[in-house]
């Protein structure tokens, strides 16, 4: 196979593993911060509910949620869900990805201090008012670092996607370098992940920048 | 003319986990009044400012602003208005914190004129130029845009005071708004607040600044142990018999 074709092939991986990765960020960042509400909640039972939730997806591998996400309809229910594939792998990346942010956005909440909270209820700033004027933004900042370490993670496992044939770069790469019988594709794409973190931590860093403009 | 009652404290306690720290206390504050509460750490008095602004919920007794219940005892218990009511309760009163708690991402202007803004419904450009105004008054004219990290902790309480005035309360707590300060940015605050009591502001100030509250109050309170244990005019209070009073004003006499 020529270079060129090659180089396409592997383009074109490339933008499934960016879709991947930036809808999986979309979905998971808000489910994150409604599991991290769960989590904290007074209430026992759903306290209780996301604990365990963010527990089996801590706890088990993502390469066999993605099996389980993708296989369930079939093997429990008998669906044979036409173009389920893609959909399946936004859902098991997000739920997975939204557990680890549940928990950066609790330990980003928790450690805001209570005069913030108590100041804004004397100046008669109603609850949600409080959580997304006064607490919210100052916790993007606190966890931005955490927050940048797991989408750099995510840009890797987007790779997790061919245990279901998804045509990400990883399959792609790993198809080609089978056929040819060479290293090469496989180099190549792992220069392509590179750059794609390098251009993420870049951002990343901008945005903590542009943060930086308090403390 | 009968003055004003703004601030009804009816037999409130308070306990920590079966520790009890205010027992029985009744408190009542004039419109224009200036009151002092000092006493020993431990005494209670902040638990008292925190019951009165609502930070804290109490386990008895009754608190009224201008008439109206914020919290009442109903079989035994102290039972509190609805949500609703509460909220309007609240605009009666300002509370200076400690530590200030200013909200860090915000400039020093937008601290002031948010809450006036988003929670009290005041134009965008009155509710700045109020800020401003008071910017100015406090000696912060030129502090508008800056945020708070970059202030000292002197300028820091007084914008803190300034988010409070905005809010045009009737009534101003502060709890200990010098004890973060060192002493050279603890007379910039006090003149300030000795300014307001000029001004004839209804306030009541925990604190520990005894020459400050001597001449600046027109009733001293002395908590220990979670009761008022002697309370009066500064000459009241100067001049006591009460022993422990007399012994506790004596310790910072001597600093």
């Amino acid at each position: 196979m020529s270079t060129v074709t090659m180089l396409t092939q592997l383009g074109k991986g490339m933008i499934s593993t960016g879709e991947i990765f930036f809808l999986t960020l979309l979905f998971s960042l808000p489910l994150g911060l409604v599991i991290s509400f769960g989590r904290m909640s007074r209430n026992k039972l759903l306290s209780g509910i996301a604990k365990f939730y963010i527990s089996i997806m801590r706890g088990t591998p993502l390469m066999l949620q993605l099996l389980v996400v993708y296989f369930a309809p079939y093997y429990l229910f008998g669906l044979n869900l036409r173009g389920y594939r893609f959909p399946a792998i936004i859902l098991a990346f997000s739920i997975n990805y939204a557990a680890y942010f549940a928990e950066i956005y609790r330990g980003g909440i928790a450690s805001m201090p209570v005069g913030q909270y108590e100041a804004a209820q004397v100046l008669g700033y109603s609850k949600p008012q409080t959580f997304f004027k006064i607490i919210l933004p100052q916790v993007m900042k606190r966890i931005l670092p955490s927050v940048t370490n797991e989408t750099i993670t995510l840009v890797k496992d987007t790779s997790l996607a061919f245990v279901l044939a998804q045509a990400e770069m990883f399959t792609m790469a790993k198809q080609i370098a089978a056929k040819d019988t060479s290293m090469t594709p496989l180099m190549v794409a792992g220069l392509f992940y590179y750059i794609f973190n390098f251009v993420v931590a870049f951002a990343m860093e901008r945005i903590e920048k542009a943060m930086d403009y308090y403390r | 003319m009968e003055t004003e009652i703004l601030l009804e404290i009816n037999h409130i306690g308070k306990a920590f986990d079966g520790l009890s720290v205010l027992k029985d206390i009744s408190l009542s504050v004039k419109k224009g009044e200036a009151v002092s509460v000092i006493g020993p750490s431990g005494s209670g008095k902040s638990t008292l400012l925190r019951c009165a602004t609502l930070l804290e919920r109490m386990d008895a007794g009754e608190l009224i602003y201008l008439g109206e219940k914020a919290a009442w005892e109903e079989d035994g218990k102290c039972v509190y208005a609805g949500k609703n009511k509460l909220k309007e309760i609240r605009k009666n009163f300002g509370l200076v914190f400690q530590n200030f708690n200013l909200f860090p991402h915000y400039s020093v202007l937008k601290n002031i004129t948010d809450a006036p803004i988003c929670t009290a419904g005041v134009p965008k450009k009155e509710a700045r130029e109020k800020a401003l105004a008071l910017l100015d008054q406090l000696g912060l004219a030129d502090k508008a845009d800056a945020y708070p990290y970059q202030l000292s902790g002197g300028q820091q309480q007084r914008v803190s005071i300034a988010r409070a005035l905005a809010l045009s309360p009737k009534i101003l707590f502060f709890d200990e708004p010098t004890s973060a300060l060192d002493p050279e940015l603890t007379g910039e605050v006090l003149r300030v607040i000795r300014a307001l009591a000029a001004e004839h502001m209804t306030m009541i100030i925990v604190t520990h600044e005894m020459q400050f509250a001597r001449e600046l109050s027109d009733r001293i309170i002395f908590m220990e142990q979670g009761v008022i244990q002697a309370q009066g005019t500064p000459e009241e209070i100067f001049e006591t018999e009460n022993e422990r009073v007399r012994e506790f004003i004596g310790k910072y006499r001597i600093s």
